[in-house]
């Protein structure tokens, strides 16, 4: 689905990482982690062509994400949920509405509003559904930008550490969550630092965990 | 160590994972360019609710609108005079000819029948008739009073000569006339006409080109007021294309508001332009020209076409500017 082949991003002549290869197929799981500042999150923006790479290739789908249109990648941006760091919503439209926004811009809404409710009530925000999002915690918000990344049902999910801003149940409620998705099939991409997710979910599934460290991609080693 | 336990599975997680396997991701393609338009005519309240409110731009493109439609009422009011004048104008002066003879008064009886004569065989004049002494005399009134004792004086009598729809050889007539009737002066008119229907014309143009200009300003003004909105709008609008919205789904956002509002605004000049020319004073019997400025019969019509267009420039000069600024982003 989400293929880079020896994928580097350099930033104003500054190489960040070079020669990364990494497959997201049907029922991948994997962890990302690595320093601060070592581009775990640059790398998650090339997954959903958030970003181009300077080097090597980066490919949605079969396709070259350099050659495809804005109109294709935003076509293939509906089949991954993203949970950004920063959250990234509409300051001006109830949190119900953000969460349905991936299904009201492909044309999809009616399909989300039956579920809504129960999603809602799953990341504990039922209460919080005609709120701004700035009247939202950091946590509430993490929770939210986890159920708008979930509703569309995505064959991929890139999170940038999502449990950063969240309690320990809520980031089992999240490892669970992803862990169902990948049972179905689908490729799960975390990046995170907290080290408890990544031994809990080691113990459901079968999870890589990669390390971005000094411009490379290495597998973790056995103390993970 | 991690003293935590883990999760259970299911419950709540494996409701919202049943919600995802009923999910299908297949790409929908674009709408087909009428499809757009229809579905923007439509509306979509969602994708319009996506993009925040802007008073300002909101204000300013109504404001525009108006007063450029105000401003193409009296373009069209101009040029649809002038053209009405043009027409009359050539028209009337077309039509008739006039043929001054001068000659002394013992001869004058004879050189009327005369040129009477080669007026009735000459192709192209449909009749001629020369002016009794009273109609000469209501001729020269305005200038000399009504007791102007026209028998004593040399005025010349005039013939006048209507014709026919294919017209007649001046040069051909005039050579004739100068031959048999000697002090028979033709006047086609050409020199009367030909500058005021060319002046005519010449306001007619400006008028279309008033309106061009006024189409192409509130183009420009739009697309000024677009681009402001959307570049007011890019964290609203960066959030769009990473949920996966694609260009046509957030421009047609903007362009549905800037559309209705230049067509909103664009009714109100237009209104205000209409009842400021009915005001204007009527024409006078000479059809005096500023007099004569506004629609006349079926042509009240034509401005109604003013809303409807500004919405499709509207609608152009606002997709054109979305599009290109959303392309221009990354």
């Amino acid at each position: 689905m989400i293929e880079l082949r020896n994928a580097g991003m350099a930033y104003g002549g500054r190489r960040l990482f070079a020669g990364i290869d990494l497959s997201l197929a049907p029922g991948a799981f994997h962890f990302l982690t690595g320093p601060s500042g070592a581009g775990k999150t640059t790398l998650l923006k090339l997954c959903y062509a958030d970003l181009r790479a300077t080097e090597g290739e980066v490919l949605l789908w079969g396709r070259d994400a350099r050659a495809m249109s804005r109109d294709e990648v935003a076509l293939a941006r509906r089949r991954i949920g993203v949970v950004h760091q920063d959250c990234q919503f509409l300051d001006h439209l109830p949190l119900a509405e953000n969460v349905l926004l991936p299904l009201t811009v492909s044309g999809r809404r009616a399909e989300g509003e039956a579920h809504l409710a129960d999603l809602l009530a799953w990341v504990g925000l039922s209460a919080r559904a005609a709120s701004l999002p700035p009247e939202l915690s950091g946590g509430e918000r993490q929770r939210a930008a986890l159920a708008r990344a979930v509703i569309t049902a995505p064959d991929v999910v890139v999170a940038d550490e999502p449990t950063g801003n969240i309690d320990w149940e809520m980031s089992q409620r999240l490892l669970t969550l992803l862990v169902e998705l990948n049972r179905m099939g689908k490729a799960v991409l975390v990046a995170t630092h907290d080290l408890h997710l990544i031994r809990a979910a080691k113990a459901q599934v079968s999870a890589r965990v990669l390390r971005l460290r000094d411009g490379s991609l290495q597998a973790a080693g056995a103390d993970l | 160590m991690n003293a935590r336990p883990p999760a259970r599975p299911g419950g709540r997680a494996a409701r919202i994972a049943q919600i995802a396997r009923g999910g299908g991701l297949a790409a929908r393609s674009a709408a087909a360019a009428a499809g757009r338009l229809l579905a923007l005519l439509a509306g979509d309240r969602e994708a319009e609710r996506a993009v925040p409110p802007t008073g300002f731009t909101a204000r300013l493109t109504v404001f525009t609108a108006a007063a450029m439609a105000f401003l193409a009422v009296f373009a069209l009011a101009l040029s649809l005079a002038t053209g009405r004048l043009a027409d009359r104008w050539g028209a009337e002066l077309a039509r008739t000819a006039t043929l001054r003879l001068s000659a002394p008064e013992a001869q004058m009886a004879q050189s009327v029948e005369r040129a009477l004569r080669i007026l009735s065989q000459t192709p192209g004049v449909a009749s001629s008739r020369a002016l009794t002494p009273e109609e000469g005399r209501a001729l020269l009134e305005p200038w000399f009073g009504p007791d102007l004792p026209l028998e004593s004086l040399p005025v010349p009598r005039l013939v006048e000569i209507t014709l026919a729809e294919d017209g007649f050889d001046a040069a051909g007539l005039r050579a004739r006339l100068g031959a048999e009737v000697p002090g028979a002066v033709l006047d086609d008119h050409t020199r009367w006409r030909a500058p005021l229907v060319a002046a005519a014309d010449r306001l007619r143009s400006l008028g279309l080109l008033a309106l061009g200009l006024i189409a192409a300003s509130t183009a420009a003004m739009i697309t000024l007021a677009a681009q402001a909105a959307l570049a007011a709008n890019a964290q609203v609008i960066r959030v769009l294309r990473l949920v996966g919205a694609q260009d046509i789904y957030i421009a047609r956002a903007f362009v549905r508001r800037f559309t209705l509002r230049a067509a909103w605004g664009a009714l109100g000049g237009t209104a205000a332009g209409m009842i400021a020319v009915a005001l204007m004073p009527a024409a006078d019997t000479a059809g005096g020209f500023l007099t004569g400025l506004g629609f006349v019969g079926w042509s009240w019509l034509a401005p109604l076409a003013i809303p409807p267009l500004a919405a499709l420039v509207g609608f152009a000069a606002t997709r054109a500017a979305a599009l290109a600024t959303l392309r221009a982003l990354p």
